[in-house]
């Protein structure tokens, strides 16, 4: 294996170049894009050197687009704050639901308790419309239709099952005895739980609550169904977004790199765990 | 609140275990109650635009698929898309798990790197292609007029759409088969290879004979997970195209929310997700298999 030739070794290299050239390329670019005028992004050939520009960036932030024809508004700082609030709310309430639950699938061989968790899982592969569309005459029904109420329930689909296994995976990984020990002490149910239990498989509940929040951010088919332009996320946002500006390439560009930046940064910060979480705990990395 | 006082409120042993589970059953229950409501709707012959004339009509959605040229074509669309896409990200996500395998500074660095594309959300990934194959601007487009292909139209023409939204798929889900597997070739023991190079054996022998077999857990697990998601493929197609040019990319969820949208036709919509569901209940249970078998193996290991 050491003996690798030289050959070889460029080829790997150059191999690995094309890898890294395709995969990052449309990022780079698109951030470039971001710091462009109109004028550089629309000139042929594309340029590599060009004059950043922070105007496309302001244009959002103050949600005022001055253009020739004249002043716009943006709605698009409004869909940046419903995707974190949104996110934020789902995954606080996956783990409120998820995490006892998943103790208790660890720890407690129940009746049904397989089938329930297996149910659970099983959602994650359905279908999202053949759920979504019925829902959406239920909630027109039930005055749910376009509240974060609403929207947060229907989150726990893709939040309630990644983190129901991911946790349950890090109890199951804490000895028991350790807690029996700690009963015989002469301890409650739920002081063992909270003083033992948590505690240990605390990281494993942090990651899989940063793993919730990025597929929570990144949905796009919840809230494209369920949501009108003020509850909606970046993902629909940016959307609706090009269809409303029309050519501000430059701006469109910035949010996008503004509505990926916040889950590129988190999985960067937990790419321990990527592995794990995104196998829903059947490979550890 | 009662847990510091002894002599409070406890609740029994064998209860506990469903209080715990009890919110986790509700939203259960909650999402079953739609999905019945979808199976009910699939029998009926029901229009948002004409309520009146809302009656069961059993079968006749599903019957009326044998004789519809269009369910054909979403059929046949969803499958080719599915296909495609797994085989491509398969191999190439092989092929680079196989490049990154040794464990070095740099090849962990690109590893984390090529994350990138799997965490940005795929409706964005579609509009930064989209963004990049303009006609007008977009440096794809310039890039292809480089190599002799004037006016390549990329998704808005009926010929090119497929494979543009399957380069985006790729971009996007290459990272996850890749880091799979990568886990999965770091994992393997390292005895077989190293008695396999001593031996003289030859590479590609030890590549078909032992690191593919070894590899196969993992290979099946994340081909059928890719599988399942890519058959019911939503967010890339309807942000690029939605399922245009024409009907060129009408998959099963694109065709459903059409219906159900644009032509308001419930009945053929539900009919067509029960389809749909039956498909990836079939594939899941695959799925769940291989996937408890490499889970017992990764808390074997911990």
């Amino acid at each position: 294996m050491e003996h690798t030739s030289l050959l070889e070794r460029f080829l790997r290299g150059a191999a690995l170049t094309l890898v890294v050239i395709f995969f990052m390329f449309p990022i780079v670019w698109i951030f470039m894009m971001s710091f462009q005028t109109n004028e550089t992004i629309l000139r042929i050939p594309p340029q590599l050197v060009f004059e950043p520009t922070l105007a496309n960036y302001t244009a959002l932030i103050t949600g005022k687009l001055t253009t020739a024809a004249g002043t716009l508004d943006i709605a698009f700082m409004r869909n940046l704050w419903n995707s974190v609030f949104l996110s934020v709310t789902s995954v606080a309430v996956a783990l409120l639901l998820g995490v006892p639950a998943a103790y208790a699938f660890a720890r407690h061989k129940f009746r049904g308790s397989e089938d329930i968790a297996f149910t659970l899982l099983s959602f994650r592969f359905a279908p999202a419309l053949l759920v979504l569309l019925p829902l959406t005459l239920y909630f027109q029904k039930l005055g749910l239709a376009n509240t974060y109420i609403g929207l947060i329930w229907v989150y726990q689909l893709i939040c309630l099952p990644l983190i129901l296994w991911i946790v349950r995976g890090y109890f199951e990984d804490i000895p028991a005895d350790i807690e029996y020990a700690y009963r015989i002490a002469g301890h409650s149910w739920f002081a063992t739980f909270r003083k033992i239990a948590l505690p240990l498989a605390g990281p494993g509940i942090a990651a899989a609550g940063l793993l919730a929040f990025i597929f929570a951010w990144n949905n796009f088919v919840f809230a494209l169904v369920l949501a009108s332009a003020d509850k909606q996320p970046v993902t629909v946002g940016a959307l609706a977004f090009i269809t409303s500006s029309g050519i501000q390439y430059g701006q469109i560009s910035a949010a996008i790199v503004l509505s990926i930046t916040p889950t590129l940064a988190l999985a960067l910060y937990a790419q321990r765990y990527l592995v794990e979480g995104l196998s829903l705990g059947a490979v550890k990395g | 609140m009662q847990r510091n006082r002894p002599s409070g409120f406890r609740i029994s042993k064998r209860v506990l275990p469903y209080v715990l589970s009890l919110p986790a059953l509700l939203v259960c229950i909650g999402i079953l109650i739609p999905f019945l409501t979808s199976v009910v709707y699939s029998f009926q012959r029901y229009r948002l635009s004409q309520p009146w004339a809302r009656q069961f009509n059993w079968g006749e959605n599903y019957l009326n698929f044998f004789t519809d040229p269009k369910f054909w074509n979403t059929l046949q669309i969803s499958l080719l898309y599915a296909g495609i896409t797994v085989v491509l990200e398969l191999l190439l996500g092989l092929a680079i798990a196989m490049l990154l395998q040794k464990r070095s500074t740099l090849n962990n660095f690109i590893s984390i790197m090529l994350l990138m594309p799997l965490m940005t959300a795929p409706a964005l990934a579609a509009l930064m292609w989209k963004l990049m194959t303009n006609p007008g601007f977009g440096v794809l487009s310039y890039l292809a007029s480089l190599i002799g292909l004037q006016d390549f139209r990329w998704a808005s023409s009926p010929s090119t759409a497929l494979f543009t939204v399957v380069l985006v798929d790729i971009w996007v889900y290459t990272p996850f088969i890749m880091i799979l597997l990568l886990a999965g070739l770091r994992s393997l023991p390292t005895q077989p290879f190293e008695a396999a190079a001593l031996d003289g054996v030859p590479r590609s022998f030890v590549f078909f004979r032992i690191t593919l077999p070894m590899l196969t857990p993992y290979i099946l697990t994340a081909t059928l997970f890719r599988l399942l998601d890519s058959i019911q493929q939503f967010d890339i197609i309807y942000a690029m195209t939605q399922g245009g040019p024409g009907d060129t990319l009408t998959v099963f969820q694109v065709e459903a929310y059409l219906n159900f949208f644009q032509s308001t036709n419930v009945g053929r919509s539900a009919a067509l997700m029960i389809i749909l569901w039956a498909i990836t209940y079939f594939l899941s249970n695959i799925f769940i298999k291989n996937w408890l078998r490499l889970r017992e193996r990764a808390r074997g290991q911990a």
